[in-house]
């Protein structure tokens, strides 16, 4: 799609840093995919996987790689919006509520908001469901670093 | 007269074979490359740097959630060691395959990032600061040069599992 002359402003930011997400290399080693990437608003999913399972009895995927894809798309969400062009990112903090095991065998998805920026900081909040789309499996609300006006894109 | 002390080898076999158990329970430590060194009761989690954990290719800098993940899976694998400590000296703990069932479930974590993680190896220790019967409160610290240079650190509240033998979850 370069150089698609239909393409917006907006569009052109949530593809390149698309691109540059998807070849973040844990969040590439994780399986994620970035769905949705414009305004501030990041929706992201990562596959269920056998390596990722925190209770083999149960196949339960481990909160740590829940907690990778509420991070990375919180990241993703600052790096598109709209005042934070061509800007880098590193999380400052991350908390995460954990209300329910995910479905074994089903996808995570994770739908986040930068809803405020500042000069130098981003605030966030990002849900991830499974297939069931009215209970969240887990929550995350965080603060980022917001470097603006530099050509590297990044990801601390 | 006091009964002979058990051979050391004997403590320490017992003790190692217990932490790795517990720990071989959790498929998702085995993906992150993250052991666990013991000295006594004092475990301290280590995760070895592949190229695979980086988050910021360009500084080069760890991935937060992978360093949120480490802090997480050193927190619980702390507190499951120190609840089940007696039961590991006595030979009753389950550490077998089935163990990972019964450790304490994350309620919440907050993961505070002091500085961008390097690519090298991060070590990280838990404090528990409050073990009750139904709820838990740890602490986590975590360097990679300088241990008193913290890259980051993290509070957990836990959900721990019912007693053995106890109705229901």
């Amino acid at each position: 799609m370069t150089g698609d002359p239909t393409e917006t402003q907006a569009e052109t930011q949530g593809r390149i840093a698309r691109q540059f997400i998807e070849a973040i290399p844990h969040s590439r080693d994780l399986g994620m995919r970035i769905e949705v990437l414009v305004g501030g608003r990041c929706t992201a999913s990562m596959p269920w996987d056998a390596r990722l399972v925190g209770d083999p009895a149960t196949g339960v995927i481990h909160g740590g790689a829940v907690s990778a894809l509420l991070d990375t798309t919180s990241g993703a969400a600052v790096l598109s919006h709209p005042e934070a062009m061509a800007a880098a990112t590193a999380t400052l903090d991350l908390r995460i509520d954990y209300m329910r095991p995910a479905t074994p065998g089903q996808t995570i998805v994770a739908e986040a908001e930068c809803y405020h920026v500042t000069r130098s900081v981003a605030f966030v909040r990002t849900q991830a469901f499974d297939d069931d789309r009215a209970r969240p499996v887990a929550a995350a609300t965080g603060a980022f670093t917001l470097e603006r006006g530099t050509l590297e894109r990044g990801r601390g | 007269m006091r009964p002979q002390p058990e051979p050391v080898q004997v403590i320490k076999e017992r003790r190692d074979a217990g932490l790795a158990r517990l720990v071989a329970a959790v498929p998702y430590i085995a993906y992150l490359g993250v052991r666990f060194d013991r000295r006594g009761d004092e475990l301290t989690a280590v995760m070895p740097f592949r190229p695979d954990l980086i988050g910021n290719p360009a500084l080069p800098a760890l991935h937060g959630g992978a360093v949120a993940a480490f802090l997480e899976i050193a927190a619980i694998i702390e507190l499951t060691w120190s609840t089940q400590w007696g039961g590991i000296e006595s030979g009753a703990a389950d550490t077998g395959a089935t163990a990972a069932a019964h450790m304490p479930k994350t309620i919440d974590f907050t993961v505070d990032f002091l500085r961008s993680g390097l690519p090298r190896d991060a070590y990280a220790r838990a404090r528990v600061n409050r073990s009750g019967r139904r709820y838990a409160s740890v602490h986590v610290e975590a360097w990679q040069d300088n241990r008193a240079r913290l890259f980051a650190q993290a509070t957990g509240h836990f959900l721990m599992p019912a007693p053995a033998g106890a109705a229901g979850e």
